[in-house]
């Protein structure tokens, strides 16, 4: 094992952490501002990388697609939220739960509906296309260095919007404190149908970039969703910048665990089932790391002031 | 004139399964028709009604449902098909875990199985049964085929495979044949969508060949990662890995993947040039060898039907056993342990008319069995 | 026991389950007792995580590790009697369906004790996450784990015995289970009904005024979610010797998800509710299935229906509000 070979693991953790952060980001901003614990987060993910290759397809250009999949997301979310989430504010986690959990069964069945069994294309758009050098002789995809970079846009576009416009004034009022900037005058309903939407539309965004390095198919949400919920429940759920350190802590213990525990176990057991004994006990890393920070902190490491 | 009379003894075999059968037969088909596993319980279904509807007998009906990929769902289906629709015959899984599910306890009770695709081991040695047939392969024969061809040119072959059964049953059969030295043996998580720190060890490990077993989505995802990755080691695998059902959404990332196969949608014979005319006929879509392995599952029970009783389990069994079809394949017959004898064929991912499709490029195995028939007592 | 309208409502539907496999035993039909079978082993897992959820508001979206945990021990037990391999230390397998049934509870049990003590110290949205993550845990571990067929899950080729009773026969099958629902049920009522239900109630209305006169809720709750653990657990082995197999897919978040289902459908906390909600989500299940190809579409529909329109689920749409809070 190379110096060369451990940095760009630790690389690709990090770009791992990244595209569950545009994931979680959604997910933590719409609990912090309503309440809601959303698990049809996943199904809005689908959403977009769907429509970024339904239109991608159509268009030929990946980038007219991208635009569509956070049209697509955003409209299904507001959609959503009208027709349902709304009802949802005032009634406990479980009745949430349940309805979002019904949601995903007529999302993944209705996405299979409209575009068929078969898993659908898209790819990467020339301008991303192969890998480039990096210092220590490996060359490295420059679509994933690109989706580092779109998630650290998005962390600082997220930070701008809440700390500097007056949505992210009312967002912040919001999570603080969720009668008062009703009685201020706020028509809070709009506020709530955009917050969700915006949520909605980040993860559309995230589903279409990783839809084009991933499968693009239907059920792709589910595992994303629960590795954010880690992130998002490490982080301190409601706080961004939880999310955005929690996914990185997920991505890069995920990644490094995947690498070095199966060379790890050949110290213990013999070769032939290392590799297979090594590969579970990474499955359930993250879950262990999550364990233990909730055992000592159990909101998270940066759990919101007001919660 | 060969050819010619192919031809006929197609056209004869089709009218033949065109009579009336000693018993009427009914057929429970369960397999995947919703969720991410849709596409492949699809083909199944689509595959196998092709030869019922070819065949045109009326003493036959086929009860189709939806297991959801769920084993649970599964064996409900199961038991209601079998106590409730009273069927003689169950078919249609795609899934292993499912198939361990629900074929064990179906012979248990009296009816046939006869599968279109899963084959774990179990089922093929020491536990085989009278009862159940599989019409598809056995697990491991398509990755010992690749591991056959690898021993070609390939001196260190870094192999992967998700971490459950099939998977760990794919490298073991791989390595039933390759000779050579692994660079390194992977296990991923199921169901895993990013393989960024698998591709960096393939890339440091010095192989000069990969052998890859990721079924569905999994493979779709590392072969576009991979062709991202600036990696230019050959990779390699079973033909589920790039058949038709997940070649589109690889797109040109899968050009010049090697797999291997029972059946390419070139093969040079009547029976396989009929199936691929009708198919696209009846679908407008190219099929995938799971349409190929159920067209023959529906053909080897429709030939079967029309010699014995499906009432007689001896009688009907012993029909299944020696039952003779044109098969898109090629040459097919049963082993002693149920399982198929069938040459495998090496095949590569080209573009064909702007479309991927999978090319012959040379036989592999002649008359393949599996490594478990000795095991099996029947 | 006053014949309040809810309590005329439990004993139709305790009469109902028993009469449908009686009645399709003489007609000849006998898929339908499989399904009441199933219905009563479901209501009993529901029943477990009712007195959590419905009782002490705690949320668990991992009691499927419970479930699954449960098959797997009948599962793993099974497969030894056959092999003649011992387990652990020397101790055999079993095929005796009792032994199971307490191995599956006590490991259950103690699963529950080391997941309830990390997850009790967090509440709300937290506790939700970190049950769903703990079953993934086990989920995983499933999958991955070498022995015991991993994915591909485990056969039970012969079902468990029980003394006294051929247990291949569907309708001596479904009586175990139906006594055991029943016991079960009775179970939920007493706790409810004790003084430990009382402060487990309390813990969830107000958790300041239980600490104020001296009992701790992290205890009661803590207690409370190893019952509920165990319950669910037994209702593990039970479906596992329905089926003649186990699977990871026992421990998938969407059997938890199932779970919630099925209190919600027939009213949470409500004594019957987990039977009414089995009873009606099965018969959705082979319905829907039956017709179109796009059930999990309407499932979907008639849930969300359900939660939106119809709260405190059949139960509470046939009789009324709760009395228990």
């Amino acid at each position: 094992m190379t110096i060369a070979l451990a940095l760009e693991q630790l690389l690709n953790g990090i770009q791992l952490g990244v595209m569950l952060f545009l994931m979680a980001a959604g997910l933590t901003l719409i609990f912090g501002v309503m309440g809601l614990i959303n698990l049809a987060h996943g199904s809005l993910y689908m959403v977009g990388a769907f429509a970024c290759a339904a239109v991608a397809a159509w268009t030929g250009s990946f980038w007219i697609g991208l635009v569509a999949s956070l049209v697509a997301a955003a409209a299904a979310g507001a959609i959503v939220e009208l027709a349902v989430i709304r009802r949802l504010y005032d009634r406990d986690h479980l009745d949430q739960v349940l309805a979002t959990f019904a949601l995903i069964l007529m999302f993944s069945e209705g996405t299979r509906w409209l575009f068929g069994s078969f898993p659908l294309y898209l790819d990467i758009p020339p301008l991303l296309q192969g890998a480039v050098a990096l210092p220590g002789g490996t060359e490295y995809p420059v679509y994933r260095l690109a989706i580092i970079a779109a998630g650290a846009l998005v962390a600082f576009g997220l930070y701008m919007l809440i700390s500097r416009t007056r949505l992210g004034m009312r967002i912040r009022a919001g999570e603080s404190d969720r009668e008062m900037i009703g009685a201020l005058g706020v028509d809070i309903r709009t506020l709530y149908t955009v917050v969700f939407a915006l949520g909605a539309a980040l993860a559309g965004f995230a589903g279409a970039m990783v839809g084009a390095i991933q499968s693009v198919q239907v059920g792709m949400g589910e595992p994303v969703l629960i590795l954010a919920f880690v992130v998002i429940v490490i982080g301190g759920i409601g706080s961004i910048k939880g999310a955005l350190l929690g996914a990185l802590l997920v991505g890069v213990t995920d990644t490094m665990g995947r690498f070095l525990l199966p060379k790890l176990m050949v110290l213990f057991v013999p070769p032939a089932q290392a590799g297979a004994i090594g590969g579970a006990v990474a499955s359930m890393l993250i879950y262990i790391v999550m364990a233990i920070i909730l055992a000592v902190k159990p909101r998270g490491l940066f759990p919101p002031a007001h919660a | 004139m060969k050819k010619m009379l192919a031809a006929a003894t197609l056209a004869l075999s089709l009218s033949a399964s065109g009579l009336a059968f000693a018993d009427p037969v009914k057929i429970g088909m369960i397999t995947t028709l919703s969720g991410g596993g849709a596409g492949l319980g699809i083909d199944t279904r689509d595959g196998f009604m092709l030869a019922i509807k070819n065949a045109g007998n009326k003493d036959i009906t086929v009860v189709t449902e939806d297991d959801a990929q769920k084993p649970e769902l599964a064996v409900q289906i199961a038991d209601k098909m079998i106590q409730s629709d009273k069927v003689d015959i169950l078919t249609g899984i795609v899934w292993s875990n499912l198939l361990m599910a629900v074929a064990p306890s179906a012979v248990a009770q009296g009816k046939f199985y006869v599968s279109t695709n899963a084959a774990p081991a179990q089922l093929a040695g020491a536990n085989c049964h009278k009862l159940y047939f599989n019409a598809a392969y056995q697990n491991d024969n398509l990755h010992e085929a690749v591991g056959e061809y690898a021993n070609k040119g390939f001196k260190k072959m870094f192999i992967l495979a998700p971490n459950y059964p099939a998977g760990k049953d794919s490298l073991t059969g791989f390595k039933r044949y390759y000779k050579g030295e692994l660079a390194a043996e992977v296990y991923t998580q199921v169901g895993q969508t990013d393989y960024a720190a698998e591709i960096a060890q393939m890339r440091a490990s010095g192989a000069d060949g990969i052998f890859v077993f990721l079924p569905g989505g999994m493979g779709i995802a590392f072969m576009k990662q991979f062709a991202q990755s600036g990696v230019k080691i050959p990779v390699m695998g079973p033909g589920f890995s790039f058949s038709q059902d997940v070649l589109p959404a690889i797109g040109d990332a899968a050009l010049g993947a090697k797999a291997s196969g029972q059946w390419a949608p070139d093969f040079d014979n009547e029976a396989s040039k009929k199936f691929l005319a009708d198919f696209q006929k009846e679908y407008n879509r190219l099929p995938s060898i799971y349409a190929v392995q159920a067209y023959d599952a529906a053909q080897l029970i429709l030939a079967a039907a029309s010699k014995a009783s499906v009432s007689d389990a001896d009688a009907f069994a012993a029909e299944l056993k020696k039952a003779e079809i044109q098969s898109p394949r090629g040459n097919f017959k049963f082993n002693t342990n149920q399982h198929p004898i069938q040459d495998i064929y090496l095949t590569e991912v080209i573009k064909k008319d702007g479309v991927l499709t999978n090319k012959t490029v040379e036989k592999i195995f002649t008359d393949h069995g599996d490594a478990y028939a000795k095991d099996c007592k029947l | 026991m006053i014949l309040t309208r809810e309590n005329l409502i439990n004993l139709i539907l305790a009469a109902a389950l028993l009469a449908i496999p009686l009645i399709a035993n003489a007609a000849g039909q006998p898929f339908y007792i499989t399904l009441a079978t199933r219905v009563a082993i479901l209501a009993l897992a529901a029943t477990g995580l009712n007195l959590a959820l419905g009782v002490g508001g705690l949320v668990s979206f991992g009691h499927a590790a419970f479930f699954g945990i449960g098959g797997y021990v009948a599962g793993i037990l099974a497969s030894h009697s056959f092999s003649g391999e011992p387990v652990l230390f020397g101790l055999s397998g079993t095929n005796q369906m009792w032994i199971i049934w307490l191995v599956a509870m006590a490991l259950a049990g103690v699963v529950g004790l080391a997941i309830g003590a990390i997850s009790l110290r967090t509440s709300g949205v937290y506790f939700i996450m970190i049950t769903l993550a703990f079953a993934q845990m086990v989920y995983y571990f499933a999958v991955s784990w070498p022995a015991y067929g991993g994915e591909d899950g485990l056969s039970i080729l012969v079902r468990n015995q029980f003394p006294g009773v051929m247990t291949m026969v569907p309708m001596n099958f479904f009586l175990i289970c139906y006594v055991i629902l029943l016991v079960g049920i009775a179970l939920f009522a007493v706790i409810r009904a004790s003084r430990f239900g009382a402060a487990l109630q309390a813990a969830r209305q107000n958790e300041v005024r239980v600490a104020t006169v001296g009992i701790q809720p992290y205890r009661i709750r803590l207690t409370g979610f190893v019952l509920s653990a165990m319950i669910t657990g037994l209702a593990g082995a039970l479906f596992a010797d329905l089926n003649r197999f186990v699977s990871p897919s026992m421990l998938s978040w969407h059997m938890s998800g199932e779970l919630i289902v099925l209190i919600i459908l027939g009213g949470t906390g409500r004594l019957f509710g987990p039977l009414a909600g089995a009873a009606l989500y099965v018969a959705f299940e082979y319905a829907l299935g039956g017709i179109t190809e796009r059930w999990q579409f309407f499932l979907g529909l008639i849930l969300l229906l359900v939660v939106l329109f119809a709260r405190g689920g059949l139960v509470g749409l046939l009789a009324g509000k709760a009395k228990h809070g």
